[in-house]
């Protein structure tokens, strides 16, 4: 074992209190019994109940669910799609063109995006509701998945997919019978990540959002306007809570699978 | 059909009647500006265990590419059985190809990988795993059904790869690099396995190589490459004995190359090839005009070495520089009184304390009239 030294501990501490300290105070003046925010009277856990009874809130988070859910799955389609083609197509004419546009929109920046499909909505006569918040993510969505998923195909044998049409497959039964199947964890982890953006993405939808649909996000910077409140501390700390549990059951199926593949290989290797 | 009920040597390329398999007419592959393949003419005929042998970058693999369907040739026409290929895409060709990375699908166990092109093609539940089974059995895989390509080994890999390839029953298999992954002892093994199968199923089989030795192991013929081109198609021992050119007396085994100057004479033709020396003597079919320039190609194996002067019609004397011992054989470098270097190979019939020639020591070197041959070019 390498001795810790004085300066490690010290560097490590600061990082991650950096980092949690600000989480860390949330998660506790969550379970404050008083009103107000910067005054601790007490452990209760009286403002999760508040927050079950807070349609508005309940409301805004259904509608964040279906346009995360939504969103992402279009563009998770659309972005793989993107990608394969960008990745298969050879050099034709304008490719670089084209792939320098699908990820242009990664550093556009959002008050841009916003305003811009705020703008293509009215001009269509769109009424902005859940359909254009769930049209905006996909856009910005789908530029991260084809970002994930090419990175993948570049590495992709392209020898599988010969072996498949080889064997009888169709280009379109090729990719859905080997590539897709292959290239899943990257589709998957493309999923997630426009899964995630789309759960906490303020700027857009409030461009994009409109009377009859507010998401999350929305909603809290509003309610923050008007005065912190401990029902938005225990709204945090339940979303903290997903996503921690989320990021590590993710990681540890990974990891165990991972593992298991390892000793499968060794395995393999000794005469059998 | 012999009367005599012998078995006929195979040699459809000989039967003016034999109507190949695959027949390359006049075929070009360029790539831009680069052509892999320069207007090849080629037959293959059924049955046979074709091997198309060259260095890397010869257009070997771009003609196996084509055959498959991966690409299409610029001029020229690919005929298999008769009928034109190039329309019909790879997926519906009688052909199957064995991949060099053997590509076996990494999601599907040994047996979904098998079973992979018997179900695109729409057979019966009962029909696939019949076929399934007996490609198992033949590749002695029964075991590994289940397990999936990250769990087996490189060997057994590479004869998942070969069942999968050949479930369908192909008119032609082609197999690229097939063995190149695998360590020598196995590859050795492989390679009679290979030709064990083909002779089972009956498949025609084209092989790419680098590898004269597994060419020459496992071809029915051999067709040589260089830059796009065939060189010389003919069975592995004319190959070795009678080269059609330097380039593939060089390309396969060990060779001695010395050029000289042709003078006819009755029979044989004597070659002069160094001040002082006495010609070579040698019989060959070629018609050389006096004076022209040749090469002469010997194998080490069919030079002698003596301490004495032999009574070989062909015999110089040398000094021995170097002795490469290789256990059953030895091969001596010997610099004869012109300069010139030879090597002859002996077989270590006896062992080593008993061997009479060693370093430094004046010996002869020998070979008869028609251990070697006469090249042109």
């Amino acid at each position: 074992m390498r001795r810790f030294s004085w300066f490690n501990a010290t560097s490590l501490t600061l990082g991650f209190a950096f980092l949690y300290l600000p989480m860390l105070i949330l998660v506790i003046y969550s379970f404050n019994e008083s009103q107000l925010v910067t005054v601790w009277a007490g452990f209760s856990t009286k403002w999760y109940g508040e927050l079950m009874r807070n349609e508005a809130f309940l409301d805004a988070a259904w509608v964040t669910l279906r346009v995360a859910v939504i969103s992402s799955t279009i563009a998770t389609i659309l972005g793989t799609l993107a990608a394969y083609v960008l990745i298969r197509a050879g050099r034709f004419a304008g490719r670089t063109l084209f792939s320098g546009m699908i990820y242009a929109p990664l550093v556009m920046p959002e008050v841009i995006t916003g305003l811009s499909l705020l703008l293509l909505f009215i001009g269509i006569g769109l009424d902005r509701g859940i359909v254009t918040i769930i049209l905006a993510h996909t856009t910005f969505a789908m530029c991260y998945v084809s970002v994930v998923v090419s990175s993948r195909l570049v590495s992709f044998d392209r020898s599988l997919e010969e072996a498949a049409l080889d064997l009888g497959c169709t280009p379109f039964e090729a990719f859905r019978l080997v590539t897709l199947p292959i290239i899943a964890p990257a589709v998957i982890s493309g999923w997630l990540l426009a899964f995630t953006l789309s759960l906490d993405d303020l700027v857009i939808a409030s461009f994009t959002a409109g009377p009859s649909a507010t998401t999350l996000p929305i909603k809290i910077f509003s309610a923050v306007r008007l005065g912190v409140s401990p029902e938005i501390n225990a709204l945090s700390t339940i979303m903290i809570g997903i996503v921690t549990v989320g990021v590590i059951t993710f990681s540890l199926i990974s990891k165990s699978q991972a593992v298991r593949r390892e000793a499968e290989e060794r395995a393999a290797e000794r005469p059998a | 059909m012999s009367q005599t009920g012998a078995p006929a040597v195979f040699s459809p390329w000989t039967d003016p009647e034999a109507k190949p398999l695959i027949r390359f007419r006049g075929v070009t592959k360029r790539f831009g500006d680069f052509t892999a393949i320069d207007n090849l003419t080629l037959d293959i005929y059924e049955r046979e265990f074709y091997a198309l042998l060259g260095p890397s970058g010869c257009g070997k693999t771009t003609m196996m590419r084509m055959l498959a369907g991966f690409e299409s040739p610029t001029e020229g026409v690919i005929e298999l059985s008769g009928q034109d290929i190039a329309p019909v895409p790879p997926n519906k060709r009688a052909v199957n190809m064995m991949f060099q990375s053997y590509a076996l699908f990494p999601h599907l166990s040994v047996y979904d990988n098998i079973a992979f092109g018997l179900r695109r093609e729409g057979r019966g539940k009962d029909q696939v795993h019949g076929r399934v089974q007996e490609m198992l059995r033949l590749t002695r895989l029964e075991r590994f059904a289940a397990r999936k390509p990250h769990q087996i080994s490189g060997g057994q890999r590479q004869r998942v790869a070969l069942a999968r390839s050949l479930a369908k029953a192909p008119k032609l298999l082609l197999l690229d690099e097939p063995l190149g992954a695998l360590d020598r002892k196995l590859r050795e093994e492989t390679q009679f396995e290979l030709m064990d199968i083909q002779e089972k199923t009956g498949t025609t089989f084209v092989i790419v190589t680098h590898d004269q030795e597994e060419a020459m192991t496992v071809a029915s013929r051999i067709a040589v490459m260089d830059e796009g081109r065939v060189i010389q198609v003919a069975t592995p021992a004319e190959i070795y004995e009678a080269p059609n050119s330097v380039y593939v007396a060089d390309f396969i085994g060990d060779v001695n190359i010395i050029e000289g100057r042709v003078t006819p004479g009755e029979g044989a033709v004597s070659i002069d090839w160094a001040e002082g020396e006495p010609p070579i003597r040698a019989v060959t079919d070629a018609q050389l005009a006096p004076g022209q320039s040749c090469h002469f190609a010997i194998r080490p194996e069919k030079v002698t070495i003596d301490r004495e002067r032999p009574d070989r019609p062909n015999a110089f004397q040398g000094k021995v520089i170097d002795i490469a011992y290789l256990g059953n054989i030895s091969t001596y470098h010997v610099r004869l009184s012109g300069g010139q270097m030879v090597k002859a190979q002996m077989v270590n019939a006896r062992r080593l304390a008993n061997r009479p020639i060693t370093w430094e020591d004046e010996v002869w070197v020998g070979f008869s009239e028609t251990a070697g041959v006469v090249l042109e070019r």
